[in-house]
């Protein structure tokens, strides 16, 4: 069989930022071809190449060549695209709310007829031929088995299970499709959803329509494919027939490290189990859906202590309320002196930095660049990377940005330049651009919360390996909470768990399954007393 | 009842003006019959211009302060014409004809900044409207009768050179229009209907009604809602913003000469500066909003806005014993409309982004 679409040799680049390099993908007709890749790896740019997005074009095109039905094509826009016969179901929903389900469906296809003025004006004013329209987008929602659905209402409003049953209406209307691209079409559809969406997808691959399909859930892409292509880092790193894969196989190739417990580098010096440098006693935080009501724990010089339990038990209200950033009260001593508690200033002056669970509503400054949030603490609390312009203090743009290169560089910060606004970012860089922002207050103590929370398990491991690796260079003592027991247990000296707002049990990470579970239900007191 | 709350909450800038309209003439206690000739005389005059306004609302270029470069070029043709000896029907189709020439190339320029302003096309048309002002008046003040051959001498200033501040239209092209066909009713047919320009209005309406059932007018909408994914759809969203744009002007450029045959007189430096204000003043009245807007919004506006225009001065001078007053009243209206209607439109978009950061 020939192929209809060949990829060759396909590079890009944004702003020197190399995320594509020689990737090859082909396909046959019919056939369902899975792209599998972490966030970041290069899937969707790849299909925005293939789909002659404006934002490829916008950023200088790219190098390689598309070869079309056997014959080498120029795709520079989403029309040409579409005239060729690929069809795009993009991630962020490209529906028009105000138009009914039929406008939608036939947007810039629309069936016209002719009228006086358009004999003398052209087919711009053709009239609207809506009953023609309706009766396609029915025949097109049928298919896709939205059987029960009235094709002249308004988008706005529908769940999105059906926006995305409507997206793909829209593309299978198209009379020439010959290529679909489903970008990551099920991550917003339930699981009973996403069986009817692959029968769907395989009765559209019978009737010899190439599927280019993007998913994250693996088990989906080992059910209906028939061949894989994985990327990492913009590099092919493997493809052939789904037979030759599995779930595990799949998963490997995708974050190229052994997803395993980490073997932590040694410290110069062991720690002093004496030196205290945090002494918490009987605090009490008032955050909502998260009270803690008498914690205690001396915290060591030097150590990474992570707080577990379970959600709602308090853990996350003890940094909230060191941090200041609730109500607290209790006796707490920063280095053997009186430490001010409700004084977020304070805690930022004595070098106790917080980073927050809730990264995009207190962490970052959504729509400031990347390098104004690495520095923006630092510059506020104590006046860094500023210089003296005659009698008037000014922001050092030069050392801003050389920080930030730095800071980019050595926490693997996938942006398109340090100008970018951060709300662009995908999360696992927002979190990592969090991470530099810490560090460059240069903290004695860290208290960071959910630090992977909502990342992919790529940019997972290098923050976990950050926080280890400035733990041991710098001696940063890190206090970090998590809900997820796996990634304290790897990184972590000591783990505390709270139950009901009071600590339950302070364990070590080579401690057993069961003595960590009794002591997030918090019966580890009790059962340790009956052993008695 | 939350029904019945929403249609009022959404409305609620028209019924204002209702309850307005309705005090200030039981107040000013006006004739009826007078009220009634003087509406329709506005209605005839300003509609048209009005409803210039609408093809850039739904094409979601927001309100076209550049009108004003609409108007110009209406009256610019309008002095050529008269210099050209023309008068009656033929200089008035003359005018026109000139003008849309003049306005679709106003309109493509002004079209190609808006595009560049993407986002800011309001406050851009406006500052484009003030910057064309200085350009209009260098034009007529200076280059007429110096550079650009003038030869009637009466319509210039006394040194040659520069149009004089007013310039009649009596016996050229004053009424050219509404003289062709008056329907009279009423008490000693006080009430007059020109039945040319209204009937030249409604086509009008029902050329823009039928345009948003065509091809373009699916583009105009679609752009309108969201450019990125009309875009994706393969529409050429710049083309179509042009071409709403370029309409726009057009219309206003003859709506111009509509309004000005009835007035009978064009105050050269001025006449043109308060069309934008007055006739989107009069379309948020009418319910528009400025993302929103229909035919019926231009109409009830104009209605509305000019009742209130006739009846504030009397109001005021009831009130307080000087029509000074209302007529402070309507000037202050006009902007606390427009500036109800930018505020409306700001909160908006911070609640469609906050809706979609919530997504």
């Amino acid at each position: 069989m020939e192929k209809i679409l060949e990829m060759r040799n396909i590079c890009k680049s944004y702003y020197g930022n190399q995320v594509l390099t020689n990737v090859n993908l082909d396909l046959f007709p019919g056939e369902i071809h899975s792209l599998v890749g972490e966030n970041g790896s290069g899937k969707s740019t790849l299909m925005n190449i293939l789909f002659g997005m404006p934002v490829i074009q916008n950023t200088g095109g790219f190098e390689g060549e598309i070869i079309f039905e056997g014959k080498p094509v120029i795709i520079d826009s989403p029309r040409k695209a579409m005239e060729l016969g690929i069809g795009m179901v993009h991630q962020e929903f490209m529906l028009l709310p105000g138009f009914t389900i039929t406008e939608n469906i036939k947007l810039n296809r629309e069936i016209t007829k002719k009228n006086f003025l358009s004999r003398i004006f052209g087919k711009s004013l053709e009239t609207l031929d809506i009953p023609r329209m309706r009766k396609d987008a029915r025949k097109a929602l049928d298919t896709v088995g939205m059987t029960t659905l009235d094709e002249w209402i308004p988008v706005a409003g529908l769940p999105v299970a059906y926006k995305q049953f409507v997206e793909i209406a829209r593309e299978i209307d198209k009379k020439n499709l010959k290529i679909l691209v489903l970008d990551e079409p099920t991550a917003v559809l339930s699981e009973s959803e996403v069986k009817g969406f692959l029968e769907v997808v395989r009765f559209l691959s019978k009737e010899g329509i190439a599927i280019l399909f993007i998913s994250h859930r693996l088990s989906e892409v080992l059910e209906v494919s028939d061949r894989v292509t994985i990327l990492r880092d913009g590099f092919v790193v493997d493809h052939g027939p789904i037979s030759s894969f599995n779930a595990i196989s799949i998963a490997e190739k995708m974050v190229g490290r052994k997803v395993e417990i980490l073997e932590l580098p040694k410290r110069g010096k062991n720690l002093d189990e004496t030196d205290v440098i945090m002494s918490i006693n009987d605090l009490h935080v008032l955050m909502p859906g998260e009270m803690v009501k008498g914690f205690d724990i001396d915290i060591i010089r030097g150590e990474i202590l992570g707080i577990g339990g379970l959600a709602g038990q308090g853990k996350l209200g003890i940094a909230n309320g060191i941090a200041g950033l609730f109500p607290s009260n209790g006796s707490v001593y920063f280095e053997d002196e009186p430490f001010q508690l409700n004084n977020p200033g304070f805690a930022l002056n004595k070098g106790i930095v917080y980073l927050s669970e809730d990264r995009r509503g207190v962490g970052l400054l959504l729509d400031e660049s990347v390098e104004i949030n690495i520095t923006a603490t630092a510059i506020q609390a104590y006046g860094e990377f500023m210089k003296w312009l005659l009698f008037l203090k000014i922001y050092d743009k030069k050392a801003i940005r050389q920080h930030a290169i730095k800071m980019i560089k050595e926490l693997d910060i996938r942006c398109k330049s340090p100008s970018q606004p951060v709300r662009r970012l995908s999360g696992g860089n927002q979190q990592k651009v969090c991470l530099a922002r810490a560090f460059t207050l240069k903290p004695k103590i860290l208290f960071v919360s959910e630090p992977t929370r909502g990342i992919d398990v790529g940019a997972k491991k290098l923050v976990l390996d950050y926080l280890v690796k400035m733990n041991r260079e710098k001696g940063i003592t890190i206090v970090m909470t998590s809900s997820e027991l796996a990634e304290l247990r790897s990184i972590c000296d000591r783990i505390a768990i709270v139950s009901e707002g009071k600590p339950s049990a302070i364990l070590k990470p080579t401690d057993s399954d069961a003595e960590f579970g009794m002591a997030m239900a918090g019966k580890f007191q009790e059962v340790i007393m009956g052993e008695r | 009842m939350v029904k019945i709350k929403n249609i009022l909450l959404s409305n609620i800038v028209p019924i204002v003006f209702v309850v307005l309209c309705v005090s200030a003439i039981i107040i000013a206690d006006i004739p009826i019959n007078f009220l009634v000739v003087e509406i329709i005389t506005r209605i005839t005059r300003n509609s048209f211009l009005v409803l210039s306004l609408l093809i850039p609302v739904v094409a979601g270029l927001g309100l076209n302060f550049g009108i004003v470069l609409g108007a110009m070029a209406g009256q610019a043709a309008m002095f050529f014409a008269i210099d050209w000896g023309m008068s009656g029907v033929t200089g008035l189709i003359i005018s026109c004809l000139l003008a849309t020439v003049i306005a679709i190339l106003l309109g493509f320029l002004s079209g190609l900044l808006l595009n560049r302003a993407k986002g800011k096309e309001m406050i851009t048309s406006m500052i484009l409207g003030f910057f064309a002002n200085g350009v209009y008046q260098l034009f007529f003040l200076f280059f007429i009768g110096s550079i650009i051959p003038f030869s009637t001498k009466t319509m210039l200033l006394p040194d040659g050179v520069g149009l004089r501040n007013t310039v009649d239209l009596w016996g050229t092209l004053e009424g050219v229009l509404n003289n062709i066909w008056i329907i009279r009713m009423g008490q000693y047919g006080m009430i007059r209907l020109y039945m040319v320009p209204l009937i030249i209005i409604i086509v009008l309406c029902l050329f823009i009604f039928f345009l948003f059932k065509t091809k373009l007018g699916q583009d105009m909408r679609a752009v309108g809602q969201d450019m990125y994914s009309s875009e994706v759809a393969g529409i050429d969203v710049d083309k179509v913003r042009i071409i709403a744009v370029i309409l726009s002007t057009v219309l206003a450029a003859i709506g111009q000469i509509i309004y000005l045959q009835d007035i009978g007189t064009i105050n050269t430096y001025n006449s043109h500066e308060q069309v934008g204000l007055f006739s989107i003043a009069a379309l948020l009245v009418g319910g528009a909003t400025t993302r929103k807007a229909s035919i019926w919004n231009a109409i009830i506006g104009v209605i509305l806005f000019h009742t209130l225009f006739i009846v504030a001065p009397s109001a005021g001078n009831k009130l307080f014993g000087q029509p000074q007053i209302g007529e402070y009243f309507r000037e202050f209206i006009a902007y606390a409309v427009i500036a109800f209607a930018l505020a409306m439109h700001g909160l908006e978009t911070k609640k469609s982004m906050a809706i979609q950061k919530a997504k």
